[in-house]
């Protein structure tokens, strides 16, 4: 489990493009570990032969001296509700079980450009609504450190195969937390880019003014790496940013004496369990030893930002979730006497009980005469979350806290109850209501050997210098 | 922060769970409106918790990207998907067109 599996991304591809190994000796050794860890179900559907066909071509074209590209060769995991040619997209749903996706994500696109082989695709709460792998509609994922614990969500399988080394990258989306909580819990790199870096474009839509796509790894530069062949603006999704000119892979900067980290007050509740409290206290103590200029600050409104969320994430879901209609794709109630049946009867078979759940409190927030009372003025708590992160930023150039209150906590715990299972994102939130940059570094184990991890919020629409400093922070945990 | 405050207010009725079933097309079993009366219920009396924040100075935020109008050329472009591709998903066809139930009584 503590193994390194794969080298640095960047030496696999380089590896590759000078011939000294092949693709296909890549993407094999991805598929045999794939097998091998098959007991913890992080994978729903792996693409065998279009992998291996893919990583032959890599490696004819690289005989005949084509240059491929920085990702040359490299096998990655992508989560399944990324829309992929050659393989089915199921968002681990019901409802979307019988489809076959008739395009691909931008974002497989652009690492296909550079190289990257998409070998299989990983297991999630279906849609994308939960925080454990739990409500996924085929199985749940276990926990690489230990098989009676979750390994977080929504993106627990591209988690857990990160750390199972299955490949030395996975692709996962972040609404509220669901790359870097699964990250905290499996013990692997998971970033969350500003809002609008990369194109959303072919991915399954939960909320829309939140949804990120990020990747998850072992390192700080594999992260910056793949980011980097990720960002750009795209004329299929409106919402692009412009990208920085320079490679977010440029990692170099100044060293952790110069950098001013503020240790949000109101991460540090009760309610935090010890371990956790005491490994982020251990980092910012070391932190404060290597020189780095650290202090308190307050982001007053953060406690609400989960309610603020739990308003604005349902209704766009209910939004977004409107499209499935059993009448163009996906499952259809076939046993529908009328057009109004055969809408109704598909989604109450293909939707779960949490995408029900949170079609209805969505609906609930944006009904007649509920709609000033809950969504409008979510909306404007917003703004005032926003306000003060934007202040935190004025004296400060990252915020830290930990990842996640808990460690994995066992499967069925919170299942029962769904505002329990809500409360495990409230730390994350508030970086998706803001859209600012936000990571999850592995720390430490806490006394069950469960891998804790500490986040770091940067300034919007700088993902360089977050980059930057979780690169020597990363050092400095591990050294 | 992390555990849950009740501060009362909500009360979700079965009356307004099968409302809001009918308005998003989705039809519940008997036990399941049940359950969901509960969860519902609790649920929204967390998120009542914004009611703390004085809002009357503040505007919305829809979105955080700070774009507006952004364009793209009216042209045609040549796109992954081809026509036909597009139908396969579909439970029911006839002549290159997608079947559905009867709309108009």
């Amino acid at each position: 489990m503590n193994g390194v599996y794969w080298k640095p991304i960047a030496e696999l591809a380089e590896d590759v493009q000078k011939g000294r190994s092949s693709s296909l000796s890549l993407v094999e050794k991805s598929l045999e570990l794939i097998k091998k860890n098959d007991e913890y179900k992080a994978i729903v559907s792996v693409l065998e032969e279009p992998a291996k066909n893919r990583a032959k071509q890599i490696d004819q074209r690289v005989k005949k001296g084509e240059k491929i590209g920085r990702l040359a060769g490299v096998p990655f995991i992508a989560k399944d509700n990324f829309l992929v040619d050659n393989g089915k997209t199921t968002a681990a749903s019901n409802m979307l079980k019988p489809f076959k996706s008739p395009y691909q994500a931008t974002a497989i696109n652009k690492l296909e450009e550079e190289g990257a082989v998409c070998v299989a695709k990983a297991n999630l709460d279906a849609y994308a609504h939960g925080s454990s792998t739990e409500h996924s509609d085929f199985f749940t994922t276990l926990n690489p450190y230990d098989k009676t614990r979750v390994p977080g969500g929504s993106s627990g399988g591209s988690a857990a195969a990160v750390a199972l080394g299955m490949a030395p990258f996975a692709l996962g989306t972040d609404t509220g937390g669901s790359i870097r909580l699964p990250s905290s819990f499996c013990g692997v790199v998971g970033y969350k880019p500003t809002y609008g870096l990369i194109s959303r474009s072919g991915v399954v839509a939960m909320a829309s003014s939140t949804d990120v796509i990020g990747p998850l790894t072992t390192t700080v530069e594999d992260t910056a790496l793949v980011l980097d062949c990720m960002a750009g603006k795209d004329e299929l999704d409106m919402t692009t940013i412009e990208r920085d000119k320079k490679s977010y892979y440029n990692l170099a900067g100044k060293g952790l004496a110069s950098l001013k980290i503020g240790v949000v007050k109101e991460f540090f509740g009760e309610g935090l369990e010890d371990d956790v409290k005491k490994t982020t206290q251990s980092v910012i103590d070391r932190l404060k030893k290597a020189g780095a200029e650290v202090s308190e600050v307050s982001l007053k409104s953060s406690p609400l930002a989960l309610a603020c969320y739990y308003i604005i994430c349902p209704a766009e879901v209910s939004s977004n979730l409107s499209r499935y209609d059993g009448q163009r794709y996906g499952h259809t109630g076939s046993q529908a006497k009328d057009l109004n049946d055969s809408y109704t009867l598909g989604r109450s078979e293909g939707f779960n009980s949490e995408v029900k759940r949170r079609v209805l409190i969505g609906t609930y927030v944006l009904s007649s005469g509920y709609y000033d009372a809950y969504y409008k003025k979510a909306q404007k708590v917003r703004t005032e979350i926003i306000k003060e992160t934007d202040a935190a930023f004025k004296e400060h150039d990252i915020l830290i806290g930990p990842t996640a209150p808990m460690t994995a906590f066992k499967l069925g715990e919170n299942t029962e109850d769904p505002l329990k299972m809500y409360l495990t994102d409230v730390l994350t939130v508030g970086s998706n209501l803001t859209g600012n940059p936000s990571i999850s570094i592995p720390a430490d184990k806490d006394k069950n050997g469960l891998p804790i991890g500490i986040q770091l919020i940067g300034r919007q629409k700088n993902d360089m210098q977050l980059l930057e400093a979780s690169k020597k922070i990363q050092e400095l945990v591990n050294g | 922060m992390f555990g849950i405050i009740d501060l009362t207010m909500a009360k979700i009725t079965r009356e307004d769970v099968l409302k809001l079933a009918w308005l998003s097309k989705i039809k519940l079993k008997s036990n399941e409106a049940d359950r969901l009366v509960k969860e519902l219920d609790e649920i929204v009396k967390y998120v009542e918790q914004i009611n703390e924040v004085d809002v009357k100075n503040l505007d919305t935020t829809d979105q955080v990207t700070g774009l507006t109008n952004v364009m793209r050329r009216d042209e045609t472009i040549k796109y992954q998907a081809k026509p036909g591709e597009l139908l396969d998903n579909a439970p029911d066809k006839e002549k290159n067109q997608i079947k559905v139930k009867r709309v108009l009584q």
